[in-house]
């Protein structure tokens, strides 16, 4: 190898490599919490570690959670490159999840494949017009759509309340205990889980609860990537967070691509709702809190599409650390007993160590655009925008 | 009918809870005119609560409880400057990364330093000498029987306003705000005033904790504050990053909430799912309404760089 | 994030496969695993499973052990920590302390029929041998507070602070509601769900709001349920509450709690299931079996 394409290569894997490394130093500083709380510190991230990849359950576990985040997270990816800041992902993945469902239970009866496009239809079409909602009001009124998406997530989750309470609520559990839950949807509606066979005859996530909404997420990926760089409508939605005033000038409509922007990504999220409830609860229930259904992934998509660039494709890994990470904490608490709270608080500095360590990959990239004249993309003007070199 | 949904007891919970939202939202609006959103102000909120309580707990003495707040406060938003600042990170996720670490950190401690829930005496209501017993229109119980936390909140509403409009520390604020480059060719130390703007927001965020903890609720329990800090991020949009702006904004919000749990009490059948969204919608409805001019920091959420 | 190099490391993860799973248990200890939706401290829900628990545990000493995972308030969270528990097997009795997990003990429960489970507050046994399900008739405490309170009242108005309108905190407020007026048809209870189980500060705003309407008694259900106790407390009016004991708490104020007694159906439950029967059965704490205890607080002795 060339002593330059060397160095280059080395470049890059040491880039790829800290935002791992800011992982670990993380995980060090958090230990220290462990220490005080005189547990095993290599015990405790062995559990981490053998929770989230350890087994193929554990690693189906750990793709199942970070599937819904996938979703949402390749919306964001649209909203926040037109620098619309969507918060409202929680929101609009209930919006999905209710009219999913509704659409699910109305069609009982009808062939599989019938009801399953339909409810992935009503649920993308659902949360879309949710998020699209935010994107009309920030374009027709002015009204911040970091505002009306948080006041919007409240707004949905009470929806979903009175109608699990109320209207749709599980015919068998009337005058019972009265959980607001909806009834199961029929076998047909599920989606089926993913077993991979092996050329050599093996099953890879045989007995798991991994579905094929992995492999819907992966379609969405390419399919939100094309429209983002591949068509005329992700150049103007890209172009207007560029530069808006650019933007204007060029005769593109600013107001119809935040509109736009917000409606593919509200879709993105409608579908993590009803994918959650095709694919894997069968239903869709509640505890009252957003969370209880969301699982939190309309904020954590919103970590996971940051961190993998901005880019759909990024933000499928970059969900399935966010999801492995989760999933092996409970195993720590599980295995050792350690307070949930504790867990909360290493998700906290490690999401705080790895957003600070990419000053290190910015530094570097300038040094190295001081060095030679290697193509460096320059970091977008938009506020959000993290672009990295490929 | 009218009258009772309207009693003066509906403005004075009116007041009560706008408080964290003040205190949390002005706090919030300094960052941010300075061009630093910082999204982790529900977990700053919540060390704030928490060490507000346990020092009231543990001495006693509610001026120690305020301080522990605002050393809270302290600590937690020099980290937030640092990593914001001097770090650049994306403010949108460092935020997550803050709200995340005060909600399982605050939790942590009260679980092992003080266990169950436990009650302080915290703030007793003030009542002011006269002006509490004026009975027309229930203006003494809606306005001077409140505890002194509440006042201060409103307090800092003028003098942030001044402070912002008329002196010269307001200017620095702005100009950084609004044009990095040019404030730092006046030679002002953009990254100074964003620490200072940051650290005071979130020690007014840890007050905003003490003000639940120590004044309103005298209980800590984990997630106390359960949304209080986003709430208060939003309405630093609703005031368009003014001061009376933000106080209308937590006004309004607070009082439709007010609104609905007088409806509850006084037994008019209304689905409460619709009764707690009412204050979100209505929010969103007043802002569609209001004024279309904004004042947005231009560098929010920017980091400045000088090219060097 | 460099996509390429964070695929590779998540696919050498993967591949960390660690040996086999640790054998069944086959010594004397009882094991048991829970999960719970709030946390062990939350005077309330969570709290009574986990006392009881830890009751058991000094009981039984070195025969039986217990694991707990709180706060699995995300519904589908607990769906993993059931499933890693029973697929172990090495856990004598499985618990999902909440109605929200009915349906995950509905999917698990048949595909792993050599393993006991138990889950409330329901009554459904979904037809399984190997499930237990249990229940608190929180409406009988509701109704003896309730009546305790309409006695007591001399405002003629009681407030109480509910969460959502399920489970058994609608049992016991329906109880509550029910024995107030038996006791005097005049006196008004007012109701209010504010939406959620642990927004304190919506709680005690609206536990004021029903002071200011000339509430003198305070009750409620949840783990928000503190905030309403601090306001009862400081108002100087009587607070009775449900699911654990927040005598302590309430001090002053604390008239009578309905305390869930857990461990006199897990007692039960540990007896059959080593006489190797594994469920099928439902449970209901009633004031008459013992497995609901009414409890005095200083105000009410």
């Amino acid at each position: 190898m060339h002593s330059s394409n060397l160095r280059a290569f080395l470049d890059r894997l040491i880039d790829g490599l800290l935002p791992l490394l800011s992982l670990i130093a993380a995980l060090a500083v958090a230990s220290l919490l462990l220490i005080a709380l005189n547990a095993d510190v290599g015990q405790a991230y062995a559990a981490l570690l053998e929770g989230a990849f350890g087994t193929q359950n554990a690693f189906a576990e750990t793709l199942v959670k970070a599937i819904p985040v996938m979703f949402v997270a390749i919306g964001i990816c649209v909203a926040f490159r037109a620098n619309v800041i969507n918060i409202g992902g929680e929101g609009q993945m209930i919006a999905g999840a209710l009219a999913g469902t509704t659409a699910t239970l109305a069609l009982s009866g009808a062939p599989s494949l019938v009801i399953i496009v339909a409810a992935l239809a009503a649920g993308f079409l659902a949360g879309a017009l949710y998020g699209g909602l935010a994107g009309f009001l920030k374009a027709q009124f002015n009204v911040n759509e970091i505002l009306s998406t948080i006041m919007l997530n409240q707004v949905a989750v009470q929806m979903m309340n009175f109608l699990l309470n109320g209207p749709l609520l599980d015919p068998s559990e009337q005058g019972l205990n009265h959980i607001p839950k909806t009834a199961r949807i029929v076998a047909e509606a599920q989606l089926p889980r993913l077993v991979i066979g092996l050329p050599d005859g093996t099953l890879l996530f045989d007995r798991t609860r991994l579905h094929y909404g992995l492999l819907i997420a992966i379609v969405l990926a390419a399919v939100i990537y094309i429209i983002l760089w591949r068509t005329p409508i992700g150049y103007r939605i890209r172009a207007v967070g560029y530069n808006e005033r650019a933007s204007r000038y060029a005769g593109i409509s600013v107001g119809r691509q935040m509109v736009l922007s917000m409606f593919l990504a509200g879709g993105c999220a409608g579908l993590a709702g009803v994918v959650q409830v095709l694919g894997l609860q069968y239903r869709l229930q509640t505890d009252g809190s957003p969370a209880g259904f969301t699982a939190n992934a309309g904020f954590n998509g919103i970590v996971a599409a940051l961190f993998g660039g901005l880019n759909p494709f990024g933000a499928i890994p970059a969900s399935i650390l966010f999801g492995g990470l989760l999933v092996g904490a409970q195993n720590m608490q599980r295995d050792l007993g350690i307070p949930a709270s504790l867990i909360t608080t290493i998700n906290g500095i490690v999401v705080v160590f790895v957003v600070s360590s990419q000053i290190l990959v910015k530094w570097r990239g300038r040094r190295r655009a001081q060095q030679s004249t290697t193509r460096t993309e320059v970091p977008l003007d938009s506020p959000i925008v993290v672009e990295q070199q490929a | 009918m009218i009258e009772n949904i309207l009693a003066p007891s509906v403005f004075a919970t009116c007041l009560r809870l706008a408080t964290p939202y003040l205190f949390a939202a002005i706090g919030e609006m300094f960052g941010q005119r300075s061009g630093v959103l910082n999204l982790g102000v529900e977990g700053i909120m919540l060390m704030g609560a928490f060490f507000a309580h346990y020092v009231v707990l543990s001495t006693g003495s509610l001026l120690l409880g305020v301080i522990g707040a605002l050393i809270a406060g302290l600590v937690m938003g020099i980290a937030v400057a640092f990593v914001n600042v001097t770090l650049k990170a994306e403010q949108g996720i460092s935020g997550i990364g803050v709200y995340l670490f005060g909600l399982g950190m605050s939790e942590l401690l009260f679980k092992t330093l003080v266990g169950t829930p436990r009650s302080v005496s915290g703030f007793p209501p003030l009542h002011i000498p006269v002006l509490s017993d004026i009975q027309f229109l229930g203006i003494g119980q809606i306005f001077f029987q409140h505890n002194l936390l509440v006042y201060v909140a409103f307090a800092l509403v003028p003098i942030s306003a001044y402070v912002l409009r008329r002196t010269p520390l307001g200017l620095m604020i702005r100009a950084v705000g609004q044009n990095p480059e040019a404030a730092d060719a006046m030679g002002i130390s953009v990254t100074r005033v964003r620490y200072m703007t940051v650290i005071f927001g979130a020690m007014m965020a840890g007050l905003a904790g003490a003000s639940l903890s120590i004044a309103l609720l005298n209980v800590f329990q984990q997630n106390l504050t359960s949304g209080l800090g986003f709430i208060a991020i939003a309405l630093v949009y609703f005031g368009r990053w003014r001061p009376f702006g933000v106080m209308l904004g937590a006004l309004l919000f607070s009082f439709v909430n007010a609104l609905q749990l007088q409806i509850s009490a006084i037994g008019i059948d209304v689905p409460s799912e619709f009764a707690v969204m009412a204050p979100y919608v209505i929010t969103i409805i007043a802002l569609v309404f209001a004024s279309k001019q904004t004042e947005k920091p231009t560098a929010l959420t920017k980091p400045f760089d000088r090219g060097e | 994030m460099n996509k390429r190099i964070l695929t590779l490391v998540l696919v050498v993860m993967a591949m960390v496969v660690l040996s086999a799973l640790p054998a069944a248990a086959q010594d004397d200890v009882f094991r048991v695993a829970a999960v719970a939706p709030s946390a062990t401290n939350d005077l309330a829900f969570s709290q009574s499973m986990y006392k009881a628990l830890t009751m058991l545990d000094e009981e039984m000493g070195d025969g039986f052990d217990f694991v707990f995972q709180e706060n699995t308030f995300v519904v589908d969270d607990a769906a993993v920590a059931l499933r890693e528990w029973a697929s172990s097997g090495e856990y004598d009795l499985i618990i999902a302390h909440g109605s929200q997990y009915g349906s995950i003990i509905e999917e698990l429960a048949p595909e792993f029929p050599e393993v006991s489970f138990a889950w409330g507050t329901d009554v459904n046994t979904y037809g399984l041998d190997n499930v237990f399900a249990y229940t608190a008739a929180a409406d009988q405490g509701g109704y003896l507070n309730g009546a305790m309170a309409a006695y007591m009242s001399e405002s003629g108005t009681i407030g109480v602070v509910g969460p959502i309108e399920v489970g058994d905190a609608k049992l016991y407020i329906d109880g509550f509601v029910a024995g107030a007026q038996a006791v005097n048809p005049d006196v008004q209870v007012l109701v209010n769900y504010i939406q959620s189980f642990s927004d304190v500060p919506l709680a005690t705003e609206a536990a004021n709001t029903f002071v200011a309407n000339g509430a003198d008694i305070l009750t409620g259900s949840a783990q928000m349920v503190v905030g309403p106790i601090a306001v009862a407390k400081e108002n100087g009016l009587l607070w009775f509450g449900t699911q654990a004991s927040q005598a302590e708490l309430a001090e002053g104020a604390g008239v009578m709690f309905q305390v869930y007694r857990w461990d006199t159906i897990l007692r039960d439950m540990i007896e059959k299931i080593q006489g190797g029967t594994l469920g099928g059965e439902a449970y209901t704490l009633t004031l008459a079996n013992g497995g609901l205890q009414m409890v005095m607080g200083q105000a009410g002795g």
